[in-house]
């Protein structure tokens, strides 16, 4: 059961919402208590904008069983506006579609569903960003 | 006694949103596993919309949401109740409406739950909202129709069956695209289609699904409003019928003396299915997208076991400025992959792997 887990870090998966930092300007993502950048402890809370670019990406074929239904699927390094590089699932999209240096959004999905019983896991996922 | 409904404070829609999946079933693709293509000039729509395998009634609202937050341009936080109007809610036990308040920041001075009335869920839910706000409970509500349909493998319903809604933030007069003109909600038990609990797929009263139950219920709705608020159907630059089937929507169109044109813009059955709860209000978006300012719109859901609420709404000039800041309906419409009814039967778990 990841519960408390995903309970603690609703904000972080729901909402992209990272750290800026007080002294340097430096945003992280995920949120951190001591800037990496200047070491400062002085940092805020910063919601991140969803929009990004793919920096570089791989495509599963074999996947834990929580995953299966989803294969093949494809998880990306993202370069997100704000600066930082995190790592996602893709969305809405086959492993010949995707290119590097791509335009993505952020999109919530399910991440997974804990069995039959358990709770399902929702979090951010970033889909090519659509055209009007 | 009047049977119109009106709130105590004018009310309208702030801002409105749609979600469609990407995906497409043709309908030629069940005919041709189901029936060996028998059936195949007489299918009721071209295709249908199915959610991607990490999709559900929750993820869908969001979306459909975020797009009503950005036209409204309001603060979450001032949303003071979040109703999701589905028949397929991912929980059995477990609000909808509380993860996408999380989700989109209006946790936590809001009440949050679920609507379920069939196809009608999503605008019980647009009733109750405008009675809240209506009433000066809140500033501003949220309401969301949306489905992710199951269809029995080989039953008539699986043809249609699919997925997609919308949102709609509703809140004072003076801030609304749309005002609400009046409603009326026309109600009765009739065992068209219902689904037991603890089963996967609805059953349908066969011959009680039309007479009885659609054109009945929506006649009905669309006349006593019409009556109360002596309109005639040359009042409305468009109507929006919930749609099942193409055939259904154009015929209860052509009995109330509604032309093809006043139903082209909300019709869109043909190319996405029967989104249920979704259905009349992802119709009503579409139309939203292309009315003018002045415009009188009449939408008329049909939920089965049964009833249908019909509303007129008057568009206001605000919609020119809010329109843009969201993808269209039609966008949605026109983003579609085709899938094989293999992918899809993997998907949406129609595959007993134990």
């Amino acid at each position: 059961m990841d519960i408390p887990r995903y309970w603690r870090l609703r904000n972080q998966r729901y909402r992209l919402e990272g750290t800026e930092c007080i002294e340097c300007g430096q945003r992280n993502f995920p949120p951190r208590c001591i800037c990496p950048h200047c070491k400062s402890d002085s940092l805020k809370s910063f919601r991140f904008s969803g929009r990004g670019t793919v920096y570089s990406f791989s495509t599963i074929y074999q996947a834990l069983d929580t995953f299966d239904k989803d294969i093949p699927y494809s998880i990306a390094l993202v370069k997100l506006d704000e600066g930082p590089l995190i790592t996602t699932q893709l969305a809405d999209v086959g492993p010949d579609e995707i290119q590097i240096g791509q335009p993505v959004e952020m999109v919530i999905r399910k991440i997974y569903e804990d069995g039959e019983n358990g709770p399902i896991q929702y979090g951010y996922k970033f889909r090519p960003a659509l055209k009007e | 006694m009047s049977k119109i409904m009106k709130p105590i404070r004018k009310t309208g829609i702030i801002g409105y949103g749609a979600y469609i999946p990407k995906y497409r079933l043709p309908a030629s693709e069940i005919s041709n596993l189901w029936r060996d293509g028998q059936d195949k000039d007489f299918l009721p729509i071209k295709q249908k919309s199915v959610p991607g395998p990490d999709e559900d009634t929750i993820t869908m609202s969001i979306e459909a949401s975020q797009n009503a937050l950005k036209r409204a341009g309001t603060d979450p936080q001032k949303i003071r109740a979040v109703w999701v109007g589905s028949e397929s809610h991912p929980y059995a036990v477990k609000p909808s409406g509380t993860v996408v308040s999380q989700i989109l920041g209006i946790v936590p001075d809001t009440v949050a739950g679920d609507f379920e009335f069939a196809c009608k869920a999503g605008t019980e839910a647009i009733q109750a909202a405008t009675a809240f706000v209506g009433s000066g409970m809140g500033e501003y509500a949220l309401a969301v129709g949306m489905d992710t349909a199951q269809g029995k493998p080989g039953d008539a319903l699986e043809y249609t069956a699919a997925a997609g809604g919308a949102a709609f933030i509703m809140g004072p007069a003076e801030e609304a695209v749309a005002v609400l003109e009046g409603s009326y909600s026309y109600v009765t038990d009739t065992p068209d289609f219902f689904r037991r609990a603890h089963q996967k797929y609805p059953e349908h009263g066969n011959r009680f699904t039309g007479d009885l139950a659609y054109f009945h219920h929506i006649f009905n709705a669309v006349t006593t409003l019409m009556e109360e608020l002596n309109l005639q159907t040359s009042d409305f630059a468009q109507a929006v019928f919930h749609q099942p089937n193409v055939k259904f929507p154009r015929k209860k169109a052509k009995d109330l003396n509604f032309t093809a044109k006043q139903i082209k813009e909300g019709l869109l059955v043909d190319f996405v299915g029967n989104t249920y709860a979704g259905a009349s209000v992802l119709g009503f978006t579409a139309a939203l997208d292309k009315a003018n300012p002045g415009d009188r719109i009449l939408l008329a859901s049909f939920g089965s076991g049964a009833g249908s609420d019909a509303f007129s709404f008057i568009v206001t000039d605000k919609i020119e400025k809010v329109r843009d800041r969201a993808p269209s309906t039609r966008s949605y419409v026109h983003r579609e992959e085709k899938i094989e009814y293999a992918r899809y039967a993997r998907w949406r778990n129609k595959i007993v792997m134990h």
